[in-house]
């Protein structure tokens, strides 16, 4: 049963945009409980090995110091799931930056200044950081994340192969990139003997909830984690950061609230990163450009610490047809930090390579590009053979290429020179999973009137205060402006995460079930008076979905410009069409799709983390020497999207926005910027350094 | 062993038309000064080395990095901040409504730098100063050269061509 | 950071006499670079003088007709002086094309040209740095230097020079005058930097104690005719990879003047000096651009993976003077 649609659609304005346009919206570390005092975390400055001892007398020394954590006097730690969070438990480094311990200090000041002063004695072993095909450890991982198998395989690949009339067979690179949203982790931590309180950024206030609890062995209920307001994620808060342990771990040594943010410089060290990549793809196809041989070959990082295994090669399973199919993972586990989520995971990296790889194959077999991927849509999902809930890649396609004038091409063609611009277009899908999770939800109806929905869920600028305020006030039947969303706050039902681009879906299908079962009631009579409230969860009712392949498809158009003298590439403007089931927020899903593209313009042209082999860490570690897109870097960014109703994937009919925008982007831009200068750049970023020698004045 | 004391230091500053006469460790930025001391938390701290632009502020009307400004070297300055440009009946500037309207922002944590900043600009347009950008006409407030001089404030959410839009519309452009 | 006394200063020989004394002392201005380096534990100063306040914040006309600008003049109004945009282009320009809005707003004259390289090992305390301290290595020369130097490096550190403005003032011929403990004295811009040799530790021939009072500019036909090109990771707020500054002077379409410096490939800001002797007493072609450029980049020394600065150096320097050139 779906909504009936009334305020769903419409482009109001962000709920919480006063509050943060007037500085009232508090993050993370803005909170300021009686007596807090500051921590700051000490990092490893060897990539492996063990910490043999501290000397802490200096930094004790310092006026207003009030402790130093280490591995041999920090609180021991219950259960964690997660080895990267199982911070001052043991002597072992595992990369280099890793938290090995802590100062606390009444100032802030001081707690700087006491950091540098603490002498850490370490045993160093030889160390192994560096990502190169030909590592000789590399293993295929069982699973991929979150649980797709790590290879698969349809038909015979190599024998298809073998006999496609026009084939490519190419490896790209990725580097690693980093997340940096603009407001750094920050955990303010308040222990006490009955619980533990946590203003954190984060985004997902139930995740964080469970951990802490576990970890300090402490019933679920006696933890509380609050982040109303969070300053961005990209998915590096996905996942409790060892920050977090560490504010805890601190509040508990000393007895008082501890505030602890993490610099932007540590933020290149332990809040996670995206794996780089070397990605084999091998596409064949017929005269027509029909695929039917298709192999993408990932080989990725994790650490020595646990395995994240990023499953990259997931799009090539589903992305077009074809008979002939193989994908599988390569991990080999280096002295490194684990990497973790960041925007499109997967998707991201695996379909630079595979757009890229696409468009090679089109100017392989002569066939204008756009064209070449309307001749491989696929029936049904080629690895599942289930049916898909929706999918409009064509439609994406042909509305892109219109609003943007494509011009078919054949074959290798070169973008029209101006002066000494060489100017090119590109083109690259864009896919992502659409999914949904269980979650809980709570609908009351308060003495004044008012709606109130609350559910532990996060806005981490997604625009989910506001998506969800416009979702409930459809199932209530009433306007958005009597229905509060309060969010970010543990105390309310338990919600999954803000990422996988499943937060509407899954914290929208609790709603709506929540306010259908309060209406209801309210319809029934028998209360006996105000408040009157709903509590649900979806956990059945998600359980029971029908197995259909859902996803959101795109389509991105991109022209660039490439100063034949510096070998800079500007993007003066791009296009991009999305259809990603019903858009809830005309004005905030735009700001969804724009914040996708302008970060994968950042990955095709600027981001890079640069890894450091003597010292084994990433060198590049602030903004000045990080590049991420800059305003003077985005002009022209147009965005539509292709109405779908799917009533398969829940029942609002919305499919993810938060990642789907900057999936392609990165192709896109590569396979204009061939098109400007006839070169083919299978390394990102595409920078001055690496276009100035190959292209002719 | 002996570490060195903190020093403190007497320092006056007007925020947001408020008198305050502080002792402060002289080691204290701007910034830190106005999160910790004055819980005015609306500048933000994103990289506490000029790199991000969040903690823009205005020191007697022009824009500056707040994290690179030790509160000392300020003293009898008059500095606005983001939670002083509504008016006092709470009427928003005419850039904070374009931000909301325009959606200029997602997470908000880079916006109170960013509202600064664009403030400062425009009367940094009017005054007739250029830009990298400008060419041989007078300075006019161009998409372009609002680009180009908003540069010093980065958005992670991407949310560039709705703040380009919010500020070219205050500024009264086509 | 560690604790450190603060002082304003009541003029420039007062100041002077404060840092002389004490040599953990340092001069602070707009801070935009000290308190960055203080809070990496790069420098960690005992006590700053606050030489911002001592009336050097004027751009003055001198009799010879150049402009005699104050140490703290700002960035911002120095760029946006009629005088400068209007006899000085190219450093108007180049003023405009380095740092922000807001860093503009703070940052000096005299901090600008003693600003510290961004060599990502000087900025991390945790890794060795000869600039840093003295004898612990150079780990960029077989590490990260994709953006280090090309021209002038030594053994011991093959670090850059940040500073665009700095650019534009080698190329006009500054005169940097200074107050020390010995009493006054100006010296040329050029020479002001040094090559790192084996005392990379010191970035100029400044002394301590020494305190840059003002930049002078002297007139200088060519300067009219000036550009300022920057090439760069993104199209703002960015270091440069390499930067040109270029000014002509042309008579009947002959080059009488020509002044060539980059930025992004030195230890210092890079006069380009055998660009410019190819460069005068001929018409400005697009072959003569070409010979000039060959000319400076034939001794370039590039590193293992900063050789992309040569082409890119040179079809900058080419660029920039054929544009130059059509200037009016």
């Amino acid at each position: 049963m779906s909504v009936a649609v009334r305020s769903i659609g419409a482009a109001i304005d962000r709920v919480e945009g006063r509050e943060k346009v007037t500085g009232e919206a508090k993050y993370a570390y803005e909170h300021s409980p009686p007596g807090f005092v500051y921590a700051t975390a000490l990092q490893s400055t060897i990539a492996k090995g063990e910490v043999v001892g501290v000397d802490a007398e200096a930094a004790l020394a310092v006026p207003g110091v009030l402790g130093v954590l280490w591995h041999e006097d920090a609180p021991r730690l219950h259960e964690v799931s997660d080895a990267e969070l199982e911070i001052l438990q043991s002597p072992r480094v595992a990369y280099r930056g890793q938290i090995v311990g802590a100062v606390i200090a009444e100032r802030y000041e001081a707690a700087r200044q006491a950091e540098r002063l603490v002498r850490i004695e370490y045993s160093e072993h030889p160390h192994d950081v560096l990502l190169r095909a030909d590592h000789p450890g590399f293993y295929e991982p069982e699973k991929v994340n979150p649980s797709y198998p790590g290879r698969t395989e349809e038909g015979d690949f190599d024998q298809a192969f073998a006999t496609a009339e026009v084939t490519i067979d190419r490896t790209y690179e990725t580097p690693a990139e980093h997340n940096n949203p603009m407001e750094p982790h920050a955990s303010v931590a308040v222990w006490r003997e009955d619980g533990i309180t946590v203003y954190d950024s984060t985004q997902g206030a139930s995740s964080v909830q469970d951990i802490v609890a576990k970890a300090f062995g402490l019933e679920r209920e006696r933890v509380r984690v609050l982040s109303a307001h969070v300053g961005g994620g990209f998915g590096s808060k996905g996942t409790p950061r060892p920050h977090v342990i560490l504010a805890v771990m601190a509040s508990q040594a000393v007895r008082r609230p501890v505030k602890l943010a993490v610099t932007r410089q540590q933020m290149f060290d332990f809040t996670g990163y995206r794996t780089p990549t070397i990605q084999r793809v091998r596409l064949g196809c017929d005269r027509q450009g029909r695929l039917s041989a298709t192999a993408h070959a990932v080989y990725e990082q994790s650490s020595t610490i646990r395995e994240f295994a990023e499953q990259t090669a997931t799009p090539t399973r589903m992305m077009y047809s074809g008979e002939n199919r193989r994908t599988s993972h390569h991990l080999t586990r280096l002295d490194v930090p684990t990497p973790s989520w960041m925007r499109a995971p997967g998707e991201t990296p695996g379909m630079y390579a595979l757009e890229s790889a696409v468009d090679e194959l089109a100017i392989a077999a002569g066939i204008d590009p756009v064209e070449l991927r309307l001749r491989n849509e696929p029936e049904v999902d080629p690895e599942t053979g289930h049916r898909w809930s929706s999918r409009s890649l064509v439609a994406c396609l042909r509305e892109g290429a219109e609003r943007f004038g494509w011009i078919p091409r054949h074959g290798a063609s070169r973008g029209p020179r101006n002066g000494h611009w060489l100017t090119g277009t590109g083109v690259a899908s864009s896919v992502y999973p659409a999914r949904r999770r269980p979650s809980e939800a709570r609908a009351r109806l308060e003495p004044d009137g008012g709606y109130v929905i609350e559910i532990a869920a996060a806005d981490i600028g997604t625009g989910a205060r506001t998506a969800l305020t416009q979702i409930a006030a459809d199932a209530l039947e009433v306007s958005p402006g009597e229905v509060r969303v309060d969010l970010g706050d543990s105390g309310y039902p338990t919600a999954p995460l803000a990422g996988g681009s499943m937060g509407t879906a899954s914290w929208g299908s609790a709603v709506v079930k929540a306010c259908r079962e309060l209406r209801a009631t309210l319809a029934r009579g028998d209360t006996p008076g105000l408040p009157v409230e709903a509590h649900v969860d979806t956990g059945a009712e998600v359980q029971g979905d029908e197995a259909l392949a859902r996803y959101a498809f795109g389509a991105q158009f991109v022209e660039v410009h490439v100063n034949a003298d510096t070998g800079e590439v500007h993007v003066p403007r791009a296009v991009g069409v999305f259809a990603a089931g019903r858009i809830v927020n005309a004005k905030t899903a735009r700001s969804q799709f724009i914040g996708g593209m302008t970060m994968g313009i950042g990955m095709a042209l600027h981001e890079e983390s640069l890894l450091d082999l003597r010292f084994g860490d990433y060198a590049n570690h602030d903004l000045a020497t990080y590049h991420v897109p800059s305003c003077a870097d985005i002009e022209e960014l147009e965005v539509a999207w292709i109405d779908e109703h799917d009533p398969h994937v829940n029942p609002i009919g919305a499919k993810g926005i938060g990642e789907i925008g900057i999936v392609g982007t990165a192709a896109a831009v590569a396979n204009a910027v061939h098109h400007a200068t006839g070169i083919r750049f299978r390394a990102l970023p595409i920078t001055p350094a690496r276009v100035v020698g190959r292209v002719s004045r | 062993m002996s570490a060195p004391p903190p020093v403190h230091a007497e320092v006056t500053l007007t925020v947001n038309g408020l008198r305050h006469s502080l002792v402060l460790d002289t080691r204290t930025s701007l910034l830190d000064l106005l999160r910790e001391r004055l819980d005015l938390t609306g500048s933000k701290k994103g990289c506490d080395h000029g790199q991000c632009g969040a903690c823009t502020i205005l020191i007697d009307g022009r824009r500056a990095n707040a994290c690179l400004a030790l509160a000392v070297a300020h003293d009898g300055a008059r500095i606005e901040t983001v939670e002083g440009l509504a008016g006092e009946d709470g009427e928003l500037h005419a850039l904070q409504s374009a931000f909301i309207e325009h959606d200029a922002f997602q997470c908000g944590y880079c916006t109170p730098g960013q509202l600064c900043s664009a403030v400062a600009m425009l009367e940094e347009i009017q005054r007739g100063w250029p830009s990298a950008v400008t060419g041989e006409d007078p300075v006019a407030p161009t998409r372009a050269e609002i680009r180009e001089r908003m540069s010093g404030n980065l958005c992670r959410c991407g949310a560039y061509v709705n703040i380009v839009e919010a500020i070219a519309d205050v500024a009264e452009m086509p | 950071m560690r604790p450190f006394d603060y002082h304003r200063a009541a003029d420039p020989r007062a100041a002077v006499a404060a840092v002389a004394r004490r040599p953990e002392a340092r001069f602070l201005a707009g801070g935009t670079n000290l308190i960055d380096l203080m809070r990496l534990g790069v420098e960690a100063p005992e006590l700053l003088v606050d030489v911002s306040r001592l009336g050097g914040g004027r751009i003055a006309e001198t009799e010879a007709g150049g402009l005699l600008i104050g140490a703290s003049v700002r960035n911002s109004e120095l760029a946006a002086d009629h005088r400068v945009r209007d006899d000085y282009p190219v450093l108007a320009q180049a003023l405009l094309n380095g740092a922000s809005g807001q860093l503009r707003n703070l940052a000096t004259v005299a901090g600008n040209l003693l600003q510290r390289t961004r060599c990502l090992y000087f900025q991390d305390v945790t890794k060795p740095c000869n600039k840093r301290s003295p004898g612990s290595g150079c780990p960029a020369i077989e590490g990260e230097h994709a953006n280090l130097a090309i021209f002038g490096h030594s053994e011991h550190c093959v670090a850059t020079h940040p500073s665009d403005m700095a650019v534009a003032m080698v190329a006009l011929d500054a005169t940097v005058h200074l107050e020390g403990p010995s009493g006054p004295r100006t010296t040329p811009l050029i020479g002001f930097h040094r090559l790192p040799g084996d005392a990379p530790d010191r970035d100029t021939v400044l002394h301590h104690g020494e305190l840059i009072t003002a930049v002078e500019l002297p007139p200088l036909a060519a300067a009219r005719r000036s550009l300022y090109r920057k090439a760069r990771e993104r199209r703002s707020f960015a270091f440069a990879l390499v930067s040109v500054a270029a000014a002509l002077e042309l008579d009947r379409g002959e080059v009488r003047d020509a002044r060539v410096a980059l930025g992004g490939v030195a230890h210092v800001p890079w006069r380009a000096t055998r660009a410019e002797e190819m460069l005068r007493g001929g018409p400005l072609t697009e072959e003569r651009a070409h010979a000039a450029a060959e000319a400076e980049l034939a001794h370039a020394t590039p590193l293992r993976d900063n050789a992309y600065k040569v082409p890119l150096a040179h079809r900058l320097i080419v660029r920039t003077l054929l544009d130059v050139a059509e200037r009016p």
